[in-house]
């Protein structure tokens, strides 16, 4: 999957771009899916935590930034890792624990990493990574590069510490980082109307001097937008700046969520919001696609899909003596 | 060889760091304007400003997980935290991401990076700021912990402890900081997992670290006054362990007693007389002791304070009841 060469302004993308972000969409949609099915086939262990919803949450934004712009992120993170271009197949790889997988089968589904293409990882302690996004960006100042860390976790995580810990310090060193939450209401079951006491996200943002805003997550093209002009303030040597992207996630926390906590009516509410099946709508309407265009799509990403997974398949599992190697880096 | 001061040799390796790479930078509460609660990193700010001696909110969590990413991202960081007591509030920061990510990333990724703490009892500071917690820090796969116990150690360990591709929890003793010792002129650095035979004896080893390694020399000398030699050992580091120095001084003196200011319970002490007893257990003349801290909240009261520590009388008893 290629990424956007160029970032225009939202009104100066064209055709083939639109259709570019179309596309990052559902092949994160399928590659979700299929993930879910191999979890049932138990090809997929542990926990797996699916970005169905919530695409265009991390094809807008990661589309806006540089290449090498690094992305920390949480552990629902493989929307994150696809959008930024990571191989599908050697994301699939990971989550079925092969030697080939990002993280060599070490991290699984929570903890992907990819250094060269500066995605510095998923992590699954609850804004556990807010402080370390604040001391790459620490180093990118430092070391006079003009990059923006991007900073993605969800609305559990803003009753942590470390939210807080980490906005006041990025902001009063005036680090180069976008922090970005993906409010989607619910942490892990628990509705953020019965835990948190301002349940606007960005208001509580607004209280470390930093620029915050709520932004549609639901809608690819805002959240493009929404996120160069963000990271064109931050790129500016201005210091952090703050998006809160209103997003629902349409499958359970993880795969062992039985959903018991939200009524059907609400996710079907949202499914009508679908940010795939809206921006495909809209497209169409502009004529710039048609059923067959998207079509060819579908197939494309189908087979791409169908790849990864025999790929994964394929690939060794990592052996034993893996199992020491990396605790250590050891001295050049 | 110069006379200097505990916190000096430290400032010493500090200032060289400094000096020797711009990637260096150095954050913590009060290290800069205030010049650091144990003055260790005294003048630094002065000399190299505000973008390399940086100082932090009241935040460790954020201060050691900013340290983590600044390593990641290139830099070369040093956090101080005040005490090892206020580490707790960064140890998800040390165990799940500093001592994690290399591991998880398959190896991509790497933390250079040094984390400095005071650690020990001695001085009234009650029950929150006294406490010796290396053993917890040693327990985690992914971190090294030095312990220096001298001037030189501090320097040396220091020195390595830059060089490290690793995290490095450096933990150093509050009693220790005035102490003074000699220490070479020159830059030379102390490889980790290489202890000291700091005494040579043939009867008993009484094994320390950091601030314990006082009160076994002061066993020593007691011991020596009952007819028996003790050797000391100074650990210099815990992990990496210097298992090959301990059972070889068992395998001469057959008979350990091991000292810790740590709470004994599930301690670092018991660590250390698992591994005599596995794999030096037919050289005992008698079993592996503990002399470690009381199994209690460290106490105010002067007196108390001190009954919860090791001392040497107590060391030397329990040795003596080896032969």
């Amino acid at each position: 999957m290629t990424q956007l060469v160029e970032r225009p302004p939202v009104e100066d993308l064209s055709g083939d771009q639109q259709i570019q972000l179309l596309r990052q969409m559902m092949l994160i949609r399928r590659f979700e899916t299929k993930a879910a099915e191999m979890y049932t086939k138990q090809k997929i262990a542990g926990f797996l935590h699916l970005y169905n919803g919530e695409e265009a949450v991390a094809v807008g934004a990661i589309s806006a930034l540089n290449g090498d712009d690094p992305i920390l992120t949480h552990y629902r993170d493989h929307g994150h890792a696809l959008a930024r271009g990571l191989e599908p197949k050697r994301v699939m790889a990971e989550l079925f624990g092969k030697k080939t997988g990002v993280s060599a089968g070490k991290g699984g589904s929570m903890h992907l990493f990819d250094i060269d293409k500066h995605f510095l990882g998923g992590y699954a302690i609850v804004a556990g990574h807010l402080p370390l996004a604040c001391g790459v960006a620490l180093a990118n100042k430092r070391l006079g590069n003009d990059k923006v860390v991007l900073c993605i976790f969800g609305d559990g995580a803003v009753n942590e510490g470390e939210f807080h810990e980490a906005l006041n310090l990025a902001s009063v060193w005036k680090l180069p980082v976008l922090f970005m939450c993906e409010n989607n209401f619910y942490g892990m079951g628990t509705d953020i109307r019965h835990v948190s006491a301002v349940i606007e996200v960005y208001k509580r943002a607004e209280a470390y001097a930093l620029p915050a805003k709520q932004v549609d997550g639901m809608n690819v093209l805002e959240m493009y937008d929404e996120t160069l002009q963000a990271a064109d303030f931050v790129r500016s040597g201005n210091g952090p700046s703050f998006l809160e992207a209103i997003c629902f996630r349409f499958r359970g926390h993880s795969m062992a969520d039985p959903e018991f906590y939200r009524r059907k009516e609400e996710t079907e509410r949202w499914r009508e919001l679908d940010p795939i099946l809206t921006f495909r709508k809209k497209l169409t309407n502009e004529g710039v696609i048609d059923d067959t265009a998207f079509e060819m799509i579908e197939e494309e990403i189908e087979q791409n899909v169908r790849e990864a997974v025999e790929f994964a398949e394929e690939s060794p599992a990592p052996p034993l003596e893996d199992l020491y190697a990396a605790v250590y880096k050891e001295n050049s | 060889m110069a006379e200097v001061a505990y916190r000096e040799a430290l400032r010493m390796t500090l200032r060289e760091e400094l000096e020797a790479d711009e990637k260096v930078v150095l954050m913590g509460e009060d290290i800069g304007a205030y010049g650091g609660s144990y003055s260790v990193t005294k003048g630094l700010l002065e000399e190299f400003g505000p973008d390399r001696v940086m100082d932090t909110p009241i935040s460790e969590s954020v201060v050691v997980g900013c340290g983590i990413g600044a390593a990641m991202g290139g830099l070369r960081p040093m956090v101080e935290l005040m005490t090892i007591n206020f580490s707790l509030l960064a140890f998800d920061q040390i165990v799940n991401n500093a001592a994690k990510i290399s591991y998880m990333s398959g190896g991509q990724l790497n933390v250079p990076m040094v984390i400095r703490m005071a650690s020990g009892a001695g001085s009234q500071l009650s029950s929150q700021h006294s406490h010796s917690l290396e053993g917890w820090y040693a327990h985690i796969p992914g971190l090294k912990v030095a312990v220096p116990y001298t001037p030189r150690d501090a320097r040396g360990l220091l020195k390595t402890a830059f060089k490290e591709p690793n995290p490095v929890i450096f933990i150093e003793h509050t009693a220790l900081y005035g102490r003074k010792g000699e220490v070479p002129d020159n830059e030379y650095s102390i490889p980790f997992g290489e202890a000291e035979i700091i005494r040579e004896g043939a009867d008993v080893t009484l094994i320390g670290y950091s601030g314990s390694v006082y009160q076994a020399l002061g066993a020593a000398d007691i011991l020596e006054g009952n007819g028996r030699s003790a050797e000391v050992l100074n650990l210099r580091t815990l992990r990496p362990l210097d298992v090959e120095a301990i059972i070889g001084s068992v395998r001469k003196t057959h008979r350990a007693v091991v000292v810790e200011d740590d709470w004994k319970f599930g301690g670092f002490a018991g660590e250390i007389s698992a591994i005599i007893m596995e794999q030096a257990f037919d050289e005992l003349d008698g079993p592996v002791q503990r002399v470690c801290g009381a199994d209690v909240p460290m106490p105010y009261a002067k007196q108390l304070e001190q009954a919860a520590l090791p001392s040497p009388q107590q060391i030397a008893e329990t040795a003596l009841g080896l032969f």
